[in-house]
């Protein structure tokens, strides 16, 4: 049945990608090297040529199936939200629909027009003005010269750029070329849109009038997928949503439904709790480590200003006279946060034997998100007796005693807070 | 104002849509005229950029576009010229190299932009859909403007020495008509070699080191520096597959009049640059499904 007739804007039977890595990819990355290897292993080379457009070897290492056997529908309307992992293959399904890479097998068809916003300012070039790169990001962006005529006042209205239209962009701040790049393809005028996680950039305003913009499109009733890592603006957008993790769809449904299964099956894949594999050879093993929330209870997750703490159990195999315990905490992107060690404490570990300590953190400020925890003991200044990166994660969630907090994606800290209001006695008299 | 095209496709985009099938592609496909007849806008602005970005901050802006052919025609004169003594057919030096240098100059450079592009332009591949064969033509449409400019240089010269020199006259005017015989071999084969060369490019990390070689083996190739009158007739018709070949001779024959129109290069040259042409596009569009992929 045609899709038009089933109202649907998007069909995609058995869509799957695959990309060829390691040692079956011999294909030589030089022309010198590809014709050198015609004459040295021409069976070899004619079979490799072959079995790039072939995948019989399923399963095999030398393969990742960036995206498999992914079947979907979109009705003509519905806003769908992609979630799911780095790696889940979210970025490789919109390139497929927006036709930017081809399937490796399967079928997908499209009805009505389709606009790509998977990265904004595609084509910018510096020396032009803000105008002409209007025209000519428009244009790549698929909108012809008319289109971008009509819809010229508001894209830069929305932009907020009018003084500068004329002046080349490399004099624009950071900020104002997002702004217009932005612009330009909010404007898009077509059935179906394809964003890619543009959203996280801009300041707090732009991004406010992003999902505003973003509402807006929604409801004009075209049809959406909306990528995001984002749960809270996947909640507030989308009625649907597609969870993908490996390549395969996971979960599809209503979105608050496959919100909750995602952030519980990744909150149980942390791992907040470390147990040694082996006595390392040093004067001292850490044995155990866990991450207690407030009540003491070993969890896997933190509330917003949680108070937490770590608890380390060390055997010491020897003396070790001034042996210092030291805590790590670092964010997603690797950046340390903080760091605590016992050497102003007065704790007695020069002992051999077990050691339990326990470190207590009453101030959480941490934002939403995950964290990773490194722990170790050295003998100050430089000698270390055992380090283990990465021994602890966890996460800290948007629930802030019960309630839930939104938190502006790019602030730093969380720390707690609490408003009041001073009544003057000039109001108070009435 | 409206032009017909314009009328056409705001017709088009009000009809309910076609169904776009996205699957695997097999075997060989050519070129989708009307995907490139609909791009039109986007080949307006991509070329306009190129030309823009080229001369906005420079001082001489349209200037560079001249500078190119005329040093290298004064390096010619005086080193193959004067020095080496290379025969230029009993006309003034300088006419005899620049009148080779203007089809040349372009060719030399839409087909370095040409075969570049694609690699330069990773984020348009990568990250938004145009159709693929846009990137390359860009700079086969856009070097046309500078082509156009050293063109008109190359006629006041013609004016000058004609007026001014004893030793030359213009005759035959007659012949300027195969000029537009001898732009179309040229944009064909610069189209052609430009398509297969960027579509290898993307693949194989090496063709980018030889395009500059490529091309200069290219120049000696064809007569822009020697004379045709040095190669023996029973090479001519097969040397002229290339076809660069016949439209250096052909502009030599049309403006400074050194011998008549090489009917016989400019057959063989036809036959090359449909060939070369029609390769390239194969191949461009065979290889176009990898490029998102190994850019």
């Amino acid at each position: 049945m045609g899709l038009r007739k089933a109202g649907l804007a998007v069909r995609s039977r058995g869509l799957s990608k695959v990309y060829r890595i390691g040692k079956a990819n011999r294909v030589a990355e030089t022309l010198v090297g590809t014709i050198a290897g015609w004459f040295r292993y021409p069976l070899e080379n004619f079979r490799a040529i072959r079995r790039l457009s072939q995948f019989d070897d399923e399963d095999g290492s030398d393969v990742i199936w960036a995206v498999r056997d992914l079947d979907f529908d979109v009705h003509v309307g519905e806003v769908v939200g992609v979630i799911g992992r780095n790696g889940a293959g979210k970025s490789t399904l919109l390139k497929i629909l927006s036709r930017i890479t081809e399937p490796s097998d399967g079928r997908v068809e499209i009805s009505g027009r389709v606009a790509s916003l998977l990265e904004v300012g595609t084509g910018f070039h510096q020396e032009l003005t803000g105008r002409e790169n209007v025209y000519l990001n428009g244009a790549i962006l698929g909108m012809t010269h008319r289109e971008i005529d009509e819809k010229f006042d508001q894209i830069v209205r929305f932009s907020g750029v009018e003084r500068f239209l004329d002046t080349p962009i490399k004099r624009y701040s950071s900020g104002m070329k997002v702004r217009l790049a932005f612009s330009v393809a909010a404007h898009l005028e077509a059935e179906i849109l394809l964003i890619d996680e543009v959203l996280a950039v801009g300041d707090q305003a732009f991004q406010r009038r992003c999902l505003g913009k973003m509402d807006e499109v929604a409801k004009s009733g075209r049809t959406v997928l909306f990528v995001s890592h984002s749960m809270e603006a996947v909640q507030r957008l989308c009625n649907r949503t597609l969870w993908l993790d490996q390549g395969r769809v996971v979960a599809d449904g209503d979105t608050s439904a496959v919100v909750q299964e995602y952030l519980q099956q990744w909150r149980e894949s942390l791992d907040s709790t470390y147990r040694a594999e082996d006595m390392e050879s040093g004067a001292a093993t850490l044995t155990s480590a866990r991450l207690l929330d407030a009540a003491g209870t070993p969890t896997e997750h933190l509330s917003l200003g949680e108070p937490f703490s770590i608890e380390m159990r060390w055997q010491h195999h020897e003396a070790i006279p001034g042996a210092v315990y030291y805590i790590r905490v670092f964010d997603n992107r690797e950046r340390l946060l903080f760091a605590a060690n016992t050497s102003d404490t007065r704790l007695e570990l020069d002992t051999p034997g077990e050691h339990r300590v326990n470190c207590k953190i009453e101030s959480n400020v941490l934002t939403p998100g995950d964290y990773s925890v490194t722990l170790g003991c050295i003998i100050p200044p430089r000698t270390t007796i055992q380090h283990v990166d990465r021994a602890l994660g966890f996460s800290v969630i948007h629930h802030f005693l019960g309630d839930v907090r939104h938190i502006p994606g790019n602030v730093i800290f969380a720390p707690p807070f609490s408003w009041s209001s001073n009544v003057g006695p000039s109001k108070a008299a009435t | 104002m409206w032009s017909a095209g314009d009328r056409l496709l705001s017709v088009m985009s009000r009809h309910p849509p076609t169904t776009l099938v996205i699957e695997p592609r097999r075997g060989w496909r050519f070129i989708d005229w009307r995907e490139l007849t609909e791009s039109r806008d986007l080949f307006r602005f991509l070329v306009s950029r190129d030309v823009k970005a080229q001369y906005k901050q420079s001082i001489l802006g349209f200037g560079w576009a001249i500078i190119q052919p005329v040093v290298n025609m004064v390096l010619f004169t005086v080193v193959f010229g004067r020095l080496a003594g290379v025969s230029t057919d009993d006309v003034p030096g300088p006419l005899f190299y620049f009148a080779a240098l203007v089809p040349w100059t372009y060719f030399n450079n839409a087909l370095t932009g040409a075969a570049n592009s694609l690699v330069a332009q990773s984020n348009l591949l990568s990250k938004v859909y145009v159709p693929r064969l846009v990137i390359p033509l860009t700079p086969i449409l856009a070097k046309l403007i500078d082509f156009t400019i050293a063109l008109s240089i190359l006629f006041m010269m013609i004016v000058g020495y004609h007026a001014f020199s004893p030793g030359f006259t213009f005759q035959n005017p007659s012949r300027l008509l195969v000029l537009p015989v001898l732009i179309v071999l040229m944009v064909l084969t610069a189209s052609g070699l430009g398509m297969l060369l960027s579509a290898l490019a993307v693949r194989y990390r090496d063709i980018k080191f030889a395009i500059p070689f490529l091309i200069q083996l290219l120049m000696y190739a064809a007569p822009v520096v020697w004379p045709v009158s040095l190669v023996s007739p029973q090479f001519r018709v097969w040397l002229g597959l290339y076809p660069m070949f016949g439209v250096i001779e052909g502009f030599r024959s049309a403006l400074i009049s050194t011998h008549p129109v090489p009917w016989d290069l400019i057959a063989s040259g036809t036959a090359g640059a449909l060939t070369i042409a029609i390769v390239g596009a194969l191949v461009f569009r065979r290889q176009e499904r990898w490029f998102a992929d190994v850019v």
